[in-house]
């Protein structure tokens, strides 16, 4: 057999994984352009659309001045208009300045208008904590765009999944939110080839287990799967299940392995309070009750501003050593 | 002037304002509800500056906005019952008073945060310039707009990326009840706002419609040639108060000024301009003032025998399935 008709998945990083989806949809459709804060000649913040203002030029590729509401409102225009935006937020942080745009125009526009017009927009940036990057740097925003009807919002832990769903994102007739992670971009992992694409409001079990249902997404899905790792030692055997999509919500893939291992661990970094695990839970409870062992456990993020230091950054997002310690307690429950 | 040409704004003027006191109507029978802006005193604004663009081109406005989408031509039987909130509203009764949209004649919508709108007048501004099609937006908004960072940001992304859009501030004077003297530093002169941005800017009196339409084909022949955003304010004064919730005064203004006001309405002046051109006389207009008139009760009509949505249609257009 020759090489070249072998097919072998790539090794990525999950920046690269983003800036080929990103490509790819650009080639395919020219509707499709890219705009936010030094995402032109500065090849992105974070690297992510390196070569793009070469391959695609700067009227597909535009930098802009640092006004988010600005070129968020602008891409919602465009997009009402026919185009298909994609709106690179330097962090999620400074999408709180375009919340207007996107709660009060880009969510409810084609509900406002009787489902005349509609946003096919996807916003993407990095969101939650880096390394010691302060508290207007470091935070975990997705539970409130899961609040707005009229969203879709993805967060994915791995390459493949990164760029499978960012191609779906772009293809989608509705605004969605992609949310990335700083301290993912660099990670690495196996990506299919060529044209695919990864349904959104799919999860994926990325661990089969029996005992006990850890449900984490974004980051914390590395975290989870690192605790799967160290408890497997002792003799657990955990499920983890990434959510992929937080909205719309794969409530039937987690019920389905809470209902195996009567059990079930959230683990969140954003704030506990009002947080994206509360909403699983109620919905856990609500379809799986009698399944339940145990009450549902959750690991989230302190209710604290994030501080400098980083002995209490460390104490303020949740670490292995909780997870374990929350699992192995539930599992002594009963 | 042509005769044909100045009865046509003048119909247009009289749609929305007896289309605009038969909504008060309605709102006191308790059929509208909600919030409920009139766009009386300001018509000339609305029907002279949709008067000089094309049907292609882009119109978006604040929640004030029953004006401009009449103007764009839009069914007044669907206006009026969105307003019923009836299922054969133009939005299906979803969007009401302050959200009407008109896809069809490019009427992106009514919004109403104060200034959220702008933004987006320039991303229909960029969508035209991306494809190279030959738009221009109209984008209307208030003086109470002016000092909001969405609109500061729209005027330096509209000249930074030199995008045809056409933003006309329609200056009543009262931001619901601040005076523009009490809002905005610059309140002698508005336009002052728009130029450290680079944007040429323009006044007009916006209850002469002749004036507005002159002026707006101008500014519009203007962007098309050389695209890039272009601010007029239209000097203007809303005879009522700022909703249905405020009387015509209020505590905020006095009886004396706005019957003062009023003196300057811009039907009456279109009127004497064409009776003093000999264009027409006073028996002239009763057909057109009875015409409207039954254009305007076949809408309450239909808005009122029009059935309201069915339950199921509350989950209907959340997303695009």
């Amino acid at each position: 057999m020759k090489m070249s008709t072998m097919s072998s998945p790539l090794l990525l990083s999950y920046r690269e994984a983003l800036n080929q989806a990103m490509r790819e949809e650009m080639r395919r459709d020219g509707r499709v352009f890219l705009i936010g804060e030094e995402v032109g000649y500065y090849q992105g913040a974070f690297k992510v659309s390196k070569g793009f203002v070469e391959e695609f030029g700067p009227q597909r590729v535009l930098d802009t001045p640092i006004t988010e509401a600005g070129f968020t409102g602008l891409a919602t225009g465009a997009a009402m208009a026919g185009l298909r935006p994609i709106v690179e937020l330097m962090t999620f942080n400074f999408g709180i300045l375009a919340l207007d745009q996107i709660v009060n125009n880009a969510a409810k526009i084609r509900y406002m208008s009787g489902g005349q017009l509609s946003v096919p927009m996807v916003i993407r940036g990095p969101g939650s904590a880096a390394h010691q990057l302060g508290a207007q740097h470091s935070q975990s925003l997705e539970a409130w765009f899961c609040h707005v009807p009229g969203l879709k919002v993805i967060a994915p832990a791995t390459p493949h999944d990164a760029k499978g769903l960012l191609k779906s994102a772009i293809r989608d007739e509705n605004p969605v939110i992609f949310i990335e992670a700083q301290l993912l971009y660099g990670t690495k992992g196996t990506v299919g080839e060529g044209d695919y694409t990864i349904p959104i409001g799919k999860a994926d079990i990325k661990r089969q287990g029996r005992d006990v249902t850890l449900v984490a997404y974004s980051k914390m899905l590395l975290l989870a799967l690192e605790a799967g790792e160290k408890l497997a030692g002792e003799g657990i055997d955990a499920e983890i299940v990434d959510l992929r999509t937080l909205k719309p919500l794969d409530i039937e893939t987690i019920v389905a392995s809470v209902k195996k291992t009567g059990r079930l661990v959230i683990v969140e970094e954003g704030w506990h309070f009002a947080g994206l695990g509360a909403q699983i839970a109620e919905s856990v409870y609500s379809q799986a009750f009698d399944y339940l062992d145990a009450p549902i456990v959750r690991v989230t993020g302190e209710e604290v501003p994030m501080p400098y230091t980083r002995p209490l950054e460390d104490a303020a997002i949740p670490d292995l050593a909780r997870v374990v310690t929350a699992v192995k307690r539930l599992l002594t429950r009963g | 002037m042509d005769r044909q040409d100045l009865l046509s704004l003048y119909r247009q003027m009289l749609l929305i304002r007896r289309f605009e006191e038969k909504s008060a109507e309605m709102y006191a029978l308790a059929k509208i509800a909600g919030f409920l802006h009139l766009y009386i005193g300001q018509e000339a604004v609305a029907v002279g500056a949709i008067a000089a663009i094309g049907p292609d081109d882009y119109v978006i406005s604040s929640y004030r906005d029953h004006g401009h989408c009449l103007a764009r031509g839009t069914d007044p039987c669907l206006v009026m019952a969105e307003l019923f909130g009836k299922a054969t509203g133009l939005c299906k009764g979803k969007g009401g008073s302050m959200h009407l949209v008109d896809a069809a004649r490019n009427f992106m919508g009514g919004y109403a945060i104060v200034g959220g709108h702008l933004p987006l007048a320039t991303g229909l501004a960029f969508a035209a310039r991306y494809e190279k099609r030959q738009q221009i937006v109209l984008c209307f908004f208030g003086e109470g707009a002016l000092p909001s960072g969405h609109a500061h940001e729209a005027f330096n992304l509209a000249a930074l990326w030199k995008l045809p859009v056409i933003f006309i501030c329609e200056n009543n004077r009262y931001a619901m009840g601040t005076p523009v003297e009490r809002g905005v530093a610059l309140y002698a002169n508005v336009t002052e706002t728009a130029r450290p941005h680079g944007i040429p800017t323009e006044r007009v009196d916006g209850m002469d419609v002749l004036a507005v339409r002159t002026l707006v084909c101008d500014v519009v022949q203007r962007v098309r040639a050389s695209p890039g955003p272009c601010f007029i304010e239209a000097t203007t004064y809303r005879f009522m108060g700022h909703s249905m919730a405020d009387p015509a005064h209020g505590h905020y203004r006095t009886k004396e000024e706005v019957e003062e006001e009023r003196k300057r309405d811009p039907l009456t002046l279109l009127r004497q301009t064409m009776v003093a051109n000999h264009l027409l006389t006073e028996a002239d207009l009763k057909p057109v003032e009875r015409e409207v008139a039954e254009l305007v009760a076949s809408a309450v009509k239909f808005a009122d025998e029009s059935p309201f949505p069915p339950r199921e249609a509350l989950y209907e257009d959340v997303y695009h399935e």
